[in-house]
């Protein structure tokens, strides 16, 4: 994913490093992220809480708080993202670049009817009338798929079921027409049901308008058959990444494997016994000098501990298939353990 | 379906080992006026479950389905609106626990305890660790003295992986939301349960530490003899623990069956939907295109009449909104309330 294409990428993350300055000192949330986003992909993010996955998203929505202390560079379209903000051009974050989050209630105003609030983006960012963002926050409910649009734009939030809220907060998302939509985690307050729901949707926005998108989630069955690419984050760094076919057939790195295998199967057998991972995720204090999943890890040797490994190309060899060499999967693993994982076979 | 009937009750002549019979469980909860009339939301409506001694058994459903309002009329928490809550059916030390009320009520409480979803804010912070856990023993004086109520809750804290030494000093907020967890379970098995009900005990948790807590429950249930009740919305971690799976619906059961055969042979609409829902994150395995459905719950204040699930169910004909569907049996223990099953149902 570190290859740009010949067009070159959409949004290019070079070094990415965020630090918040505590009362207990400086805590590394993201540490030394890079990756590139093709025009018209998805790219998954996954990783559990404190991974810094939603700190990287903020970061590129510029919403992070003044304390945080952000290196690196975040190209967006051919434009300087960091410089973009230092200028204050507000008008860049909600319209090319926008963001659903996880908790449809709370982005939501609760005060303010729905149709105002999608026509509010529509009115501060692009200029529009009264009358025709309201003409067009109707089209944007019916294309998300809200019965009675018309009623809805009436209606308050907490009128609507969480599902119809979350589809409220992606039609103000899409209100300006962006070029890249970051969905944090979009489904993870909903019922399954609901949830696929909500990714069809996303999936269908996706391709209708050649929007790219970032796809973050804790679950790795939810950017499996949506992303393109994955990236595995722990502990503020990537740990590994690649095309999501790849990643799921030549799973490279022990925490990748680590994470499909300690989630229960549906196909498995009832009581088949569980893989866990010892201990638990480390906080963004913790993040030290060495590889952040070494704590935890099955396959640890003492080199692990002395340095913090860097995310490499994985040698097609390891992964014992053959072909030409696949300069999009990287994994940030000293020790050579094969890749015997479960999607190999 | 979403419908009621005990045909899929074990008959406690035949099953002495039957620990726990909920029969025709009923919770309403007053809901303001509205147009001059009192308004009720129907939270469960006529769920009738078993389980037997040792079994774990598994309720699934999604949120405002009534899981967990099930779970808590089960403690008298609060007790149901109707229907009965038996422990020991059949046997000469049973009690109905929904007729109890004070003293005698508390005494049979200690038998059912429950861990709860969010694992921090159901300890109290201000107090140490074993503190929480040995105060059950400390109210009902189980141990003798205090010396061998110090050893009880020391080992209880020892069998869930907490270190008693740490335990004696600290506080909840400095252990995380897995060790959290681990303490709640400590907390409940300490006072020697015959029934754990967990509602949603890994839901908060982040996926590495939840396989940790799953093996943790299922070492517990073979040490101690418990039997389970547990509450989950994810399908998998519920087939993964349970023996016997209730799926239910806006009050209501649909199907229930040994977990095994209810996700191989889903015989209910609503668990075919369930089960096609699932974000897949093995490539090997293909999930069928799932059912179309508008995926808006009905509201449980004016449910739907009949069957509940008929609002959504690509299935539903006249005969699903006139008349409520029965559990009845499809195979050998696997009973849906459905008049339309997905599997053939010799009639």
């Amino acid at each position: 994913m570190s290859t740009a294409s010949a067009a070159g990428p959409l949004l290019s993350v070079q070094d990415l490093g965020v630090t918040f300055g505590t009362a207990d000192g400086p805590v590394r949330a993201v540490d030394g992220v890079s990756f590139d986003l093709t025009e018209g992909r998805t790219l998954g993010i996954v990783g559990e809480s404190g991974s810094g996955k939603s700190v990287t998203a903020k970061a590129l929505m510029n919403l992070l708080p003044s304390y945080a202390e952000v290196e690196g560079s975040i190209t967006f379209g051919g434009r300087d993202l960091r410089a973009l903000a230092a200028a204050r051009e507000r008008h860049f974050w909600g319209v090319e670049l926008t963001m659903v989050f996880q908790d449809p209630m709370t982005s939501l105003n609760p005060v303010k009817r729905i149709g105002e609030q999608i026509a509010e983006c529509l009115r501060v960012h692009l200029g529009r009338s009264r009358k025709v963002a309201t003409a067009e926050a109707l089209d944007l409910l019916e294309r998300v798929g809200i019965p009675e649009p018309r009623k809805r734009l009436r209606q308050y939030p907490h009128e609507l079921s969480g599902g119809l809220r979350q589809r409220v907060v992606i039609a103000m998302a899409l209100a300006c027409g962006p070029r890249l939509l970051i969905a944090d985690e979009p489904t993870t307050a909903l019922d399954v049901t609901v949830q696929k729901h909500i990714l069809d949707l996303l999936d269908d926005l996706r391709r209708e308008r050649a929007m790219s998108m970032i796809l973050i989630t804790h679950d790795l069955g939810v950017v499996k058959g949506r992303a393109d690419d994955v990236m595995v984050m722990y502990g503020g760094r990537t740990m590994e990444s690649a095309e999501t076919p790849t990643l799921f057939g030549r799973m490279h790195h022990p925490y990748t494997r680590a994470l499909l295998e300690t989630i229960p199967r549906i196909d498995a057998p009832a009581h088949t016994r569980l893989v866990p991972i010892p201990g638990r995720p480390p906080s963004p204090a913790e993040v030290g000098r060495s590889c952040p999943f070494a704590a935890r890890c099955r396959h640890r040797i003492d080199d692990c501990l002395d340095g913090v490994p860097p995310l490499v190309p994985v040698p097609v060899g390891a992964a014992g298939a053959e072909g030409a060499e696949d300069a999009s999967h990287h994994s940030a693993c000293i020790v050579s353990v094969g890749s015997d994982g479960r999607g190999d076979s | 379906m979403a419908g009621s009937g005990t045909d899929h009750l074990r008959d406690p002549a035949a099953h002495d080992d039957v620990v726990l019979r909920v029969e025709h469980l009923v919770q309403e909860f007053p809901a303001g006026r509205s147009g001059g009339r009192r308004q009720v939301v129907h939270a469960v409506s006529d769920v009738s479950l078993d389980v037997r001694r040792g079994e774990t058994l598994g309720i699934v459903g999604e949120s405002g389905c009534g899981k967990s309002t099930t779970a808590r009329a089960l403690v008298q928490l609060p007790p149901p609106t109707s229907g009965r809550v038996v422990l020991d059916p059949g046997a000469a030390t049973e009690v109905e626990m929904v007729a109890l009320s004070g003293s005698a009520l508390r005494a049979v409480r200690p038998r059912m305890q429950m861990i709860f979803q969010d694992p921090i804010s159901s300890l109290n912070p201000r107090r140490s660790v074993r503190d929480i856990v040995g105060e059950g023993l400390a109210i009902w004086s189980k141990a003798s003295d205090g010396l061998h109520q110090q050893a009880r809750v020391d080992e209880v804290l020892e069998a869930v992986g907490i270190d008693p030494e740490v335990a004696a000093t600290r506080r909840p907020h400095q252990f995380s939301g897995g060790q959290c967890q681990r303490i709640s379970i400590a907390r409940a098995v300490v006072m020697d349960p015959e029934i754990l009900i967990c509602d949603e005990p890994v839901s908060a948790l982040d996926v590495s530490v939840q396989a940790q807590i799953l093996n943790l429950l299922e070492d517990l249930k073979a040490e101690y003899g418990l039997t389970l009740v547990f509450i989950a919305h994810d399908l998998a971690v519920v087939k993964n623990v349970s023996d016997r799976v209730a799926v239910m619906y806006l009050g209501k059961l649909c199907e229930v069956a040994g977990p095994d055969e209810l996700y191989a042979n889903a015989a209910h609409p609503y668990t075919a939907l369930l089960l096609g829902s699932i974000p897949e994150p093995d490539p090997e395995v293909v999930v069928d295109e799932g059912l179309v459905d508008s995926g808006e719950l009905p509201s449980p204040i004016d449910p739907p009449s009949g069957c509940r699930f008929r609002t959504r169910c690509p299935h539903a004909t006249d005969r699903c909104a006139a008349e409520e569907p029965q559990m009845r049996e499809v195979a050998e223990g696997h009973h849906v309330a459905c008049h339309h099953p997905l599997v053939a149902v010799a009639e």
